[in-house]
């Protein structure tokens, strides 16, 4: 009689699969029958009420939702990319500095160590349209009389949340390229100088392909926790003022709890999944496709 | 002779603009932090003040008095908080680390079928946005008994940090030469010898890192802990955070106090590990 052994890489990884499947697959399996159902928290009888796909076409119909969803795309792609260049122009910044360079690093990942509901309070003082430091700083300097509504304003409140967003994630990228760019050979660099080739040239074809991987992996563990950023807006707007700054989050958030209606709040949630499914796969695919450019996979 | 001094003084433009913009940036990280520090320390008069007061007139502690003070004039339970969230964070950081270094090792040392995709699975695990999982954890929680318990915000946690820990830690024991656990165990050693006497000492530093990382995660974490917790019992501290708040106003100085409170541990060990933490990140995803 033999006994089965399974193989010791699966060993291995057990613990991990137990623990995500107990509290990452099974709830969201969970979550996934409840959204065909019209769950409300108040009435538990409600939860073996079979509905079909009426949430998820609830929401498809619901203008509320589509602006939700459009914003929070807009939100991420804005974000993601603006970061990710402001990140590149500190690592160069930074990179050519020669004296002084590890205190400058240092300070660089400082607001990764403030927690993003921190920083959300931080940004509604900033932004406070009465005591808040820009609109101070503004009026001092004479640039207005009026104080602006920075959160109240559905446009202004956007851009502030961008900002406060920047704010407190650039810091990942420009660690990570920066990481990069002492990576980068300096041989080719120099022929390059020799060879006549200008600033511009030699940073496009040689020093941009080498650290466009780092640029991947900053941007895929970006993409894993992209939802951070519902922190940071609920503290700053929840939302609000009446839906002018509404996430898709922040609206899953509410009905969820607030509302209580669980299986229609559970429906947007898969659809909210499935985006930032989206956006880590796209990313990890881009890194594996920098990696072989660099003959590094395997 | 003019050609030459005109590229000098090209080079010297440069160089001020350079430090110029590299002065901005580094302010404009800068700031918003220390403004909190600040804050800390004076009265709410001052920090209301209209121009600002950059210059502090009176410094004072009376701030984290009242914090600590009685419940009734200002004080918050910061100590239960504080408490909280270190059992919480530290013993998740553990488990994370203990189950993340076996799953690490697993992807850096053996070859398997399908290794690619059970790397993206987990990975997709970190993915699923937290407020998007809390709704389903709260009423299994709420089933379970294990809401606004120590225990629930730990496994939560733990999962939380997992696939991460997974992903530094294979980077980590990538760098280890497999060279070095083959010829321990030609001498004789079995591979749960090999490893812990000869590959675990070697990536010791990069393994500490994302412990570091994975506790950061927990400490700052609050879309999940802001559900998952209705009392002082198993409130964390961002969502302690919240207590000084009220309807219509919010009493900054306070929070700027605990937020201070809330830093300290984090800015400790963010220094330490740094350098270990960017070389395993970067080296985790490179050699994949």
């Amino acid at each position: 009689m033999t006994r089965f052994r399974p193989p010791a890489w699966f060993v291995l990884l057990l613990p991990a699969i137990i623990i995500l499947a107990a509290v990452v697959l099974i709830p969201l399996i969970l979550s996934l029958y409840s959204s065909f159902t019209p769950y409300r928290l108040t009435r538990p009888e409600t939860l073996y009420k079979w509905i079909g796909t009426f949430n998820y076409e609830k929401a498809m119909k619901s203008a509320n939702f589509w602006t939700a969803f459009g914003r929070t795309v807009l939100l991420l792609t804005l974000a993601l990319n603006l970061e990710m260049l402001m990140g590149l122009g500190l690592a160069l910044l930074v990179n050519r500095v020669t004296y002084g360079q590890r205190a400058l690093r240092t300070i660089m990942m400082f607001p990764m160590m403030f927690s993003p509901v921190l920083v959300g309070f931080q940004f509604k003082f900033i932004f406070n349209d009465n005591v808040g430091l820009v609109n101070n700083a503004l009026q001092s300097l004479g640039m207005t009389d009026v104080a602006i509504p920075w959160l109240v304003d559905g446009k202004l409140a956007f851009i502030s949340i961008l900002i406060a967003e920047m704010w407190s994630s650039t810091a990942v990228f420009a660690i990570l390229i920066l990481a990069g760019l002492f990576a980068v050979p300096r041989d080719p660099i120099e022929a390059a100088k020799v060879d006549g080739c200008t600033p511009w040239q030699s940073f496009r074809h040689i020093t941009l392909p080498y650290i466009m991987p780092f640029i991947y992996i900053a941007l895929a563990i970006r993409s894993l926790d992209v939802a951070r950023a519902y922190d940071i807006v609920q503290i700053m707007t929840n939302g609000g003022p009446a839906r002018r700054t509404e996430l898709l989050w922040t609206m899953i958030g509410r009905t969820g709890y607030v509302d209580a209606k669980m299986g229609y709040a559970n429906a947007m949630g898969y659809i909210s999944i499935f985006l930032a499914i989206f956006f880590t796969i796209f990313f990890f695919r881009k890194l594996n496709a920098a990696r072989s450019e660099l003959g590094m996979a395997g | 002779m003019n050609e030459n001094l005109q590229h000098r003084i090209r080079a010297q433009l440069l160089k001020v603009l350079h430090f110029a913009t590299l002065f901005v940036a580094m302010a404009i990280i800068c700031v918003p932090g220390l403004w909190v520090v600040l804050n800390s320390f004076r009265p709410t008069v001052e920090i209301m003040a209209k121009p600002p007061v950059w210059i502090p007139g009176e410094l004072n502690l009376d701030n984290y008095r009242a914090m600590f003070g009685a419940v009734g004039e200002g004080g918050v339970p910061v100590l239960q908080y504080f408490t909280n969230s270190l059992i919480i964070s530290v013993s998740s950081t553990l488990i994370a680390i203990l189950v993340g270094m076996a799953g690490g090792y697993a992807f850096a040392r053996y070859r398997f079928k399908g290794k690619t995709a059970v790397f993206i699975g987990l990975m997709l695990t970190r993915a699923v946005p937290g407020v998007s999982l809390s709704l389903p954890l709260f009423i299994v929680m709420a089933k379970t008994g294990l809401i606004d318990t120590h225990l629930g915000l730990i496994l939560v946690y733990v999962a939380l940090n997992v696939p991460f820990t997974i992903w530094l830690i294979d980077g980590f024991f990538r760098q280890v030469p497999i060279d070095l656990a083959e010829a321990a165990e030609i001498d004789g050693c079995t591979r749960w010898q090999a490893f812990w006497k000869v590959e675990f000492p070697v990536a010791r530093a990069g393994v500490a890192s994302a412990g570091i990382f994975a506790f950061l995660t927990s400490w700052n974490e609050y879309a999940l802990a802001s559900q998952l917790t209705r009392s002082t019992f198993s409130k964390t501290m961002p969502v302690g955070l919240r207590d000084f708040t009220s309807e219509f106003t919010i009493n900054w100085g306070g929070m700027c106090a605990l937020a201070v409170l809330m830093i300290i541990p984090a800015l400790i060990l963010t220094f330490l590990v740094q350098k270990h933490l960017i070389a395993g990140l970067t080296f985790g995803g490179v050699k994949g």
